[in-house]
């Protein structure tokens, strides 16, 4: 505020790239307004006199010779009540309000406050006048949606006591209380507040995560959890069904708010979000999703500036709904978008390339992104847990996963959910392939699960897995010699890898019942299939014929036992245990 | 509104393949249209690359042959490449800068537009969820394709492509009728022969009549192939939105087209990503292929159908790469199946639909479609699986299942890959086919079927 800051002067355009000159007083990432049109940009680079600034808009027409006017604001959002349910481009534009006031294309220059500056709040206060207050301290709520409760907290850079504060219907900009320094210094504080995209939010302190997210989706939550708080990666070429696993857990990932981003991806896949997300209802509540979920939305044929621009203003709104307390997942489609505009703005730079043509703080910058993730104990009195979880899909070029992004990717997240295209072209779906996959956070989300939905959850999920890499192994063998070569023990355990291939780990997002599977109908499905593998090895060590354990129609039980609803869940399968039994029995020993 | 008019200069300092550089200019915008005079008055167009103060970067369309630095001069438009618009195109044939080559009447334009257009506001979008039947089971059955989609064909030098396209062309309808249906035709840097096999076709099925042509061929200037297929879509999206058509936009070859950008991109000393291609090729073909779409409240649709071949046969250089990461899917043709004769030769399972899901299943198609497709998927795979098995073990070590879907993968790719360049195959029949096939199996093995429509549609082949 005390430095001038002067307007300047374009002297240069490439591209998004646009050099100005005469911006003294202003500072690196700060906002200014780019030619006649005013433009929004970001300055990236200063060199004496030469300001760089990445435009958030289509260039074309402007020339040198067209002013600068710089705003002194760096890239911030607007945070308050109405984030949720909302669509917004890169740089927090509200896409139904451009399309109100400019039409169907989104043209240059348009412009429209991220909240809506007319809607009153119902806000209740909940401190009181002479509290004393600190940054995170809540100073009462507002109704969001019918799912969320929005908390709105004193500003991370004030405290001091509370001279004054009212309940009653607001628009985001009215005072509703203020609060006195220490200083005697008054801070007026509004439902909204304004914060830098490129600023983590302050919290008090990170925490190991411990519980894992509930995604419904199998292979996921029983094999490959993520941890609330967690970091996962998904890459995948295309054709892979990299994005249809992030619109799966956006839809049913058990944390109170969702942040889906589309980086640079397909517009006619962002609209099917657009258009599904409000009929989908919540299991837990039965209230629409889109009551919990911002989405941003900046798709690839949108500037690529504002490209590099969405994943933070995705990662600072997950961050401000995680202050009040809440668990939040945020999803981006693709990072590998992002690390490309990224490279894009480099190179118009012209700063010496790393690996790929991508910039040399590749690395460091992808770090800093998932670094944004955690469980945390949030500023203020109440010592708030809340959690951000970040699960990014890469996209490597041509399906090779050592290129730049996926491995610096790598390097900063714990789970990794290795799509295949093999599986996806026999329409095996997930396409998460179980030999690569891992996930680091097994040792704290076993005993979870053990503890708190089934006993035997990690006996069986080693079991199962073991089964797996068994298959795999022996299935070298059988391209070799063939299949009459096995053991009858190792070909009935070939078929119980088929079954946790076919009717566990395959789920069809499609179907209405298969597309969510709760955490205990993923155990006892998955005991069913051990079950049944168990008493077919015993009936063999007995000396039973294998041929009469294979091709038993209790198969087809099992197959169809993944869309048991789930309000039958324990009798149904405790039903389908004893068939299994009984028609191992009578198949091994006819009467 | 422009208070400089045309501004005219004679310093052209450098020329270095297709650029130009211009010094002594002062305000000359971004991406703005240039023409170079030369001496004999002929005009070449250009478009600026880079505008500094005093210093303009032009990339010549027409190539910078016989250019002079002392003898031409440089007018700057002061405008964006913009293409006039008329209902009159319909029927036309166009070259690389939108002029008319067929020797017809000209046409008195309704309205200019600049070709770049403006990235479509992803809320303004409607779903594409209305099946196309083009009359090939491939596609069909297996990759549906809906209006609003972008779906590529990702070919190789030497495979019927072209013939596949011309089809798809001309078979193409709605399952409504009475709707206007159009095509426009983009060819970049394809051969005297290709377009003329296209020209022919069109005419001699009366496809002309309703498709708008824009055609560079492999001798003309590379440097067009960068405006052609924004030319069309310009075109397209008038046709579309502001006429109510439904358009079919066919480009081929897009790796001509990522070619001659490739070939700017070194002259400009650019940094190159993978095999010299420029880092922002992926964004550059976004603005290409997102340009495909419906929007809420508008007739009119834009389906995409371009065409690329993969050198190599390769899917993973970046032009079928970046490509298959923007379009909603990918037929990929085999050239094994296209050495056995089969057409159209469709590598079925390595081809996909994105956006299948919405544009089938009762009301739009069949209500088993959903379910046959994934079954005709699921074991057509596997019966390569015992393809494969059969030929490194014989045939005596597969079990009876297995030998099954030997059989069925054979008659499959006999039976419903295989048709004949002009037989329509209606939507119906196609399902039935796929049934028929699906026969050969044993009732129990169609997991991917809801049990009532296997109960409804299944019968066993002897």
């Amino acid at each position: 505020m005390a430095t001038e800051r002067s307007s300047g002067t374009i002297v240069k355009v490439s591209g998004p790239l646009v050099v100005a000159r005469g911006l003294s007083g202003s500072r690196m990432f700060e906002m200014a307004k780019v030619g006649g049109l005013g433009l929004l940009g970001e300055i990236i680079e200063i060199r004496g006199d030469q300001y760089s600034i990445q435009v958030y808009e289509e260039t074309e027409d402007i020339a040198p010779g067209q002013p600068v006017e710089p705003t002194g604001q760096p890239l911030s959002v607007e945070l308050g009540p109405g984030l949720l349910q909302s669509i917004y481009d890169g740089v927090q534009r509200p896409l139904d309000k451009l399309m109100a006031g400019y039409g169907e294309f989104i043209v240059r220059g348009a412009e429209a406050a991220a909240l809506d500056r007319e809607k009153k709040w119902a806000f209740t206060a909940t401190a009181g006048v002479g509290d004393e207050v600190g940054p995170g301290d809540i100073l009462g709520t507002v109704p969001e949606t019918e799912l969320i409760t929005h908390r709105i907290m004193v500003p991370p850079n004030v405290s001091g006591k509370i001279d004054s504060i009212k309940s009653g219907d607001f628009t985001v900009e009215e005072t509703v209380a203020v609060i006195v320094d220490k200083d005697g210094g008054k801070h007026e504080c509004a439902l909204m507040q304004k914060w830098p995209v490129r600023v983590p939010r302050p919290i008090d302190h990170k925490l190991a995560p411990i519980t894992p997210l509930l995604t419904g989706q199998r292979i996921i939550d029983t094999l490959f959890p993520v941890a609330k708080g967690g970091t996962a990666c998904v890459p995948g070429p295309f054709g892979s069904g990299k994005t249809v696993v992030q619109h799966q857990l956006a839809k049913w990932a058990d944390a109170d708010i969702v942040i889906f981003i589309g980086c640079g991806e397909r517009g006619n896949e962002m609209t099917d979000v657009l258009m599904e997300f409000p009929e989908l209802t919540d299991p837990k509540s039965g209230r629409p999703i889109m009551e919990r979920t911002v989405l941003v939305a900046n798709t690839s044929n949108m500037p690529v500036a504002a490209r590099e621009a969405s994943v933070f203003t995705g990662i600072t709104m997950a961050e401000y709904y995680r202050d009040m307390g809440y668990s939040v997942a945020l999803m981006a489609d693709s990072t590998s978008r992002w690390a490309e505009a990224m490279r894009e703005m480099s190179g118009r730079l012209e700063e010496m390339p790393g690996d790929e043509g991508y910039p040399a703080y590749l690395a460091s910058r992808l770090a800093g992104f998932y670094e944004r993730a955690g469980l945390v104990v949030a500023l203020g009195k109440e010592q708030r847990r809340s959690s951000v979880t970040i699960i990014g899909a890469v996209s490597p070029a041509g399906g090779d996963t050592s290129e730049p992004v996926t491995q610096g990717t790598l390097r900063v997240t714990k789970v990794f959910w290795g799509l295949d295209d093999q599986l996806a072209f026999q329409r095996h779906f997930p396409a998460i392939n179980w030999l690569t996959s891992y996930s680091l956070y097994l040792d704290v989300t076993d005993p979870w699960y053990d503890e708190e939905v089934y006993p035997d959850w990690s006996k069986n999920r080693r079991q199962a897995m073991l089964i797996l890499k068994k298959e795999a192994d022996l299935q070298e063998l059988v391209r070799l010699v063939g299949m009459d070569s096995l053991s009858p023990a190792d070909r009935l355990l070939m078929e119980a890898a088929r079954l946790i291939r076919e009717d566990f780990l395959n789920q069809s997002a499609f179907d209405d019942i298969d597309t969510f599977s709760s955490r205990k109908k993923q155990a006892l499905l998955l005991d069913a299939i051990l079950h049944y593998y168990a008493v077919a090895l015993k009936h063999i060590d007995e000396g039973a014929e294998l041929a009469s354990m294979l091709d038993l129609p209790v198969m087809e039980d099992i197959s169809r036992a993944k869309l048991i609803p789930e309000k039958e869940l324990d009798a149904r399968f405790a039903d389908l245990k004893i068939k299994i039994e009984k028609a191992i029995k009578e198949s091994a020993a006819p009467e | 509104m422009s208070t400089a008019a045309a501004k005219e200069f004679r310093t052209i300092e450098n020329i270095v393949g297709p650029l130009v550089f211009v010094t002594g200019v002062e305000g000359i915008g971004y991406s703005e249209i240039a023409e170079i005079i030369l001496p004999d008055g002929s005009i070449r167009r250009g478009k600026v690359l880079e505008t500094q103060e005093g210093r303009a970067l032009i990339q010549v369309f027409e190539g910078t042959s016989n250019l002079d630095p002392g003898s031409a001069r440089v007018r700057f438009t002061a405008k964006g490449q913009e293409i006039g618009l008329s209902p009159d195109m319909v029927g036309r044939v166009f070259d690389g800068f939108g002029r008319l080559t067929d020797g017809g009447p000209p046409i008195i334009p309704d309205k200019y537009a600049n070709i770049n257009g403006v990235p479509m506001n992803p809320y303004a979008r409607d779903y594409p969820n209305e099946f196309i039947q083009t009359g090939i089971s491939t596609i069909d059955v297996l990759n549906p394709l809906v209006r609003g989609q972008k779906l590529p064909i990702f070919s190789g030098s030497g495979m019927p492509h072209n013939r596949m396209a011309a089809q798809i062309a001309r078979q193409a309808t709605v399952l409504k009728s009475g709707e206007k249906f159009g095509v426009v035709f983009a060819a970049m840097g394809i051969t005297f022969e290709e377009s003329n096999f296209f020209i022919e076709d069109f005419k001699r099925t009366g496809a002309l009549e309703r498709s708008v042509m824009f055609i560079n061929l492999a001798d003309d200037p590379a440097i067009e192939r960068i405006s052609i297929p924004r030319l069309a879509l310009t075109t397209a999206e008038y046709l579309a939105y502001e006429l109510g058509m439904h358009i079919l936009v066919i480009l081929t070859d897009m790796t001509n087209y990522c070619e001659a950008l490739r070939e700017i991109s070194a002259a400009r000393k650019e940094v190159p990503s993978r095999r010299g291609y420029p880092g922002y090729l992926y964004t550059d073909l976004a603005t290409i292929y997102e340009r495909a779409g419906r929007l809420k409240g508008k007739d009119g649709s834009i389906t995409q159908i371009p065409i690329l071949t993969m050198p190599e046969d390769d899917k993973t250089h970046p032009v079928p790469d970046l490509t298959g990461y923007i379009t909603e899917g990918q037929i990929i043709l085999g050239r094994s199946f296209h050495a056995e004769g089969v057409y159209p030769p469709v590598d079925v399972l390595p081809s996909l639909s994105r956006l299948k899901d919405k544009g089938i299943g009762k009301g739009k198609t069949r209500e088993d479609h959903a379910g046959v497709m994934n079954q005709l998927y699921a074991a057509y795979a596997r019966g390569k699986n015992a393809q494969e098995l059969a030929v490194v073990l014989g045939e005596s070590a597969l079990t009876p299942l297995d030998l099954r879907y030997m059989e069925f993968a054979r008659r499959f790719e006999a039976e419903f890959i295989t048709q004949a360049e002009n037989e329509n195959r209606d939507i119906e029949d196609n399902l039935n086919l796929g049934w028929k096939l699906l026969g050969i199996l044993p009732s129990a093995e169609l997991k991917r079927i809801r049990p009532e429509f296997v109960e409804k549609y299944y019968v066993a082949t002897e």
